[in-house]
């Protein structure tokens, strides 16, 4: 490959249209996919977000601004804190800051109201000096990245009923949320394309079988059934557990469109020269499917397999909103919007469902990046 | 044709009956039973409960016996109507279900029909008006539509309706029709607040349905008939809804095998937030207490639905579109 391009640098280098053209010809598959993916403009912009997103809930602590499960017993339910470069007088600052929030309480109602105090100031700076704090995630170096120094308080998204701030908390919950739905596709992929290839592969009456069994599945309502099934999860498993209890939840039902791809997939190819010499050197079954005919499909795999990891995320929030998903003090988006269940919580406090905004711009990447490749990957188009 | 239909039915009613080990099997997973939760709830209010009173309670309520045992009574039951015993209602299922899954099937219905309703005109005008800001405007909000899970709109249309509107639309009832019997003033109370659950997971299911019949409406006007009937100077209105529209119903009529299913799963969910008393909170509670036969009978029921419904959507598909009888009856003959 790496010659070929070569080649091509000496002989067309005074003509770059040329040139780009002879590379386009010359390229690989994978590397025409990547030329097309790249021009589709929504699908980079949603892997650019993807990728912040992942990189945030790597290393959670270094990136929230609070510790996430510390309660301020001060600040409950505070709205969110804007930040300024201005001042009230007018005066600018490059380094912006967030204002001190004094609670009053009405005399007459009792009602708590939280109040700017545009005298206190506290500047956001890198690294700050914070007490007693306990940071986790593969990364802290001790610190946050950035924050207010203490006593000021700084709650991008406001706090939750037990004074916790919501940034945190949701930068904090996006490590299971965003990885279950790896997970969950993982292991869907895994029982899909053994099953979609088995049937795919031998036609006849495991073919029927494994059909009928696809056709079951995606026939029973598939919320209904995920609940019963994460009740079924013993109530003192730890939140590893969980977090695994449930992913085989989402695959027991995920598997079956994978499978479906899969099987379609192979019934194409299984009739392939290559496949039938594999056949005749005596290649064991399971070694051709795995090893000649799902590579030769692999882009199409790709593309399923990122348009199945949000309904993964979905059902995760679902169930985990139910309360029969990952439980407290483990935290998924899901888990944080449980706190936005009464209607009354949400008219008084709306900021409670942020999370929900995280689920749905990482659900829109997802499809996003996931159109973006089914483009790539289809030769005609 | 009539061989069809019968091989259908017959189809269904395995599938039925698959369903019903499912259900039971996975209801039975947890350990422990109902009486485990009813235990510890009276050891944690500090009463003790002897052995021979939990036996004789495990013996009432058939706990004793070996799972398939139970499986078997449960669904000899179901022949006459008898859906076993909830312990947590202390009532027979069979008085305790049936009205929520009236409703619930009342509603999905409903829900399906507003789906479409909503979705095939506009996705004709997106169609047909492609690149337009209308066409733009649609696929944004159906990609919204897509991403945002079914509770979360349920919540952001609550949140909405009781701040900017001062109204409550959770529950089915105002408070002053909560315990009356049902009367025309109560059923008229009703429909004022099904819409809402209605609405809402009709609009979610909707942003799917929009992407399907766009992208087959858009394939269809491409097709060479299209471009013949307009060299012949028929009118466009008729040229669109004559053919490409028709035919890219096809492939909405067959997905209702998978719109169905969708369905009843995002009316389980906004039930809960919208606090309906349809099956789905019902389910959720049931299942949270093991009351066995009360969520197995729901979750059998629920996915009961779900076949009824594909199983008429593939006769409808036979009857609209005769190229898919033959497709078919090959297969499945």
């Amino acid at each position: 490959m790496a010659d070929n391009l070569t080649l091509n640098d000496d002989t067309a280098s005074n003509d770059t249209s040329t040139k780009a053209a002879d590379d386009y010809f010359a390229a690989s598959q994978w590397s025409l996919i990547r030329f097309k993916f790249k021009k589709h403009r929504l699908a980079m912009a949603g892997l650019t977000i993807l990728a912040v997103l992942y990189t945030l809930a790597l290393f959670p602590g270094f990136f929230s601004v609070n510790t996430h499960n510390e309660t301020h017993t001060d600040y409950i339910l505070m709205p969110p804190q804007g930040i300024h470069f201005v001042d009230a007088a007018g005066n600018f600052s490059l380094r912006p800051f967030v204002y001190g929030v004094r609670q009053e309480i009405d005399d007459e109602t009792w009602e708590k109201t939280y109040v700017r105090d545009e005298a206190v100031r506290h500047p956001i700076r890198f690294f700050p000096q914070r007490e007693n704090e306990n940071l986790w995630g593969a990364l802290t170096l001790g610190r946050h990245l950035v924050g207010v120094e203490a006593p000021g308080v700084w709650f991008p998204f406001g706090t939750d009923e037990f004074g916790r701030c919501l940034f945190s908390r949701t930068i904090a919950a996006s490590q299971i949320s965003l990885f279950i739905g790896i997970a969950g596709v993982m292991l869907s992929f895994l029982i899909g394309s053994f099953m979609g290839g088995l049937s795919g592969y031998f036609g006849g009456t495991i073919d029927i079988a494994i059909q009928r069994l696809i056709e079951f599945v995606l026939s029973i309502p598939s919320i209904p059934l995920w609940m019963a099934l994460a009740a079924a999860m013993p109530q003192e498993w730890s939140s590893t557990q969980v977090f695994f209890g449930i992913t085989i939840v989402l695959s027991v039902v995920g598997w079956a469109n994978l499978a479906r791809v899969v099987r379609g997939k192979t019934l194409e190819i299984r009739e392939a020269d290559f496949v039938m010499a594999a056949r005749l050197m005596g290649v064991p079954t399971m070694q051709i499917i795995r090893r000649h005919i799902l590579p030769s499909f692999a882009s199409y795999l790709i593309v399923s397999i990122t348009l199945g990891v949000p309904a993964m995320i979905i059902a995760e929030t679902a169930l985990s909103f139910l309360q029969i998903g990952i439980k407290p003090p483990a935290v998924s988006w899901g888990v944080l919007l449980q706190a936005a269940q009464s209607p009354n919580a949400l008219s008084q406090s709306p900021w409670l469902l942020i999370p929900g905004a995280f689920v749905v711009l990482t659900v829109i990447c997802f499809n996003f990046v996931g159109d973006g490749l089914r483009d790539a990957v289809d030769p005609y188009r | 044709m009539a061989k069809y239909i019968l091989k259908r039915l017959i189809y269904a009613l395995i599938l039925l009956w698959l369903i019903s080990i499912v259900s039971f099997l996975v209801i039975e997973l947890p350990p422990g039973d109902y009486l485990t939760s009813v235990v510890a709830a009276l050891e944690q209010s500090g009463s003790k409960v002897s052995v021979e009173q939990l036996e004789a309670l495990r013996q009432q309520y058939g706990l004793d016996l070996p799972s398939y045992l139970r499986y078997f009574r449960w669904i000899s039951g179901f022949l006459v109507g008898d859906f076993g015993y909830s312990f947590e209602w202390n009532r027979p299922v069979s008085d305790l279900v049936v009205e929520p899954l009236i409703l619930d099937a009342f509603i999905a219905v409903l829900i399906v029909l507003v789906t479409y309703a909503i979705a095939i005109p506009i996705a004709v005008y997106s169609a047909t008006h492609q690149y337009s800001v209308g066409d733009h405007t649609v696929t944004f909000l159906s990609l919204l539509g897509l991403a945002t899970p079914s509770f979360l709109l349920a919540l952001v249309t609550l949140y909405i309706a009781t701040t900017w509107f001062g109204i409550d639309l959770t529950g089915l009832n105002s408070d002053e029709f909560l315990l009356a019997p049902w009367s025309l003033a109560k059923f008229a109370d009703m429909l004022w607040h099904l819409p809402t659950q209605i609405l809402i997971v009709s609009t979610y299911m909707a942003a799917g349905v929009v992407r399907v019949m766009r992208a087959s409406l858009l394939d269809e006007l491409r097709k060479q008939y299209v471009v013949t009937a307009r060299a012949k100077g028929v009118g466009e209105r008729k040229l669109l809804f004559k053919y490409p529209v028709r035919l890219a119903l096809n492939p909405i009529i067959s997905e209702m095998a998978m719109v169905l299913p969708a369905t009843i799963s995002a009316a389980t969910v906004t039930a809960v937030v919208l606090g309906l008393p349809t099956a789905g909170p019902m389910l959720l509670r049931a299942l949270i207490s093991q009351d066995t036969f009360l969520s197995a009978t729901i979750l059998m029921f629920l996915s009961f639905l779900v076949i009824i419904g594909s199983t008429i959507a593939d006769l409808l598909l036979v009857l609209v579109d005769p190229r898919i009888k033959l497709e078919r009856s090959e297969i499945r003959g």
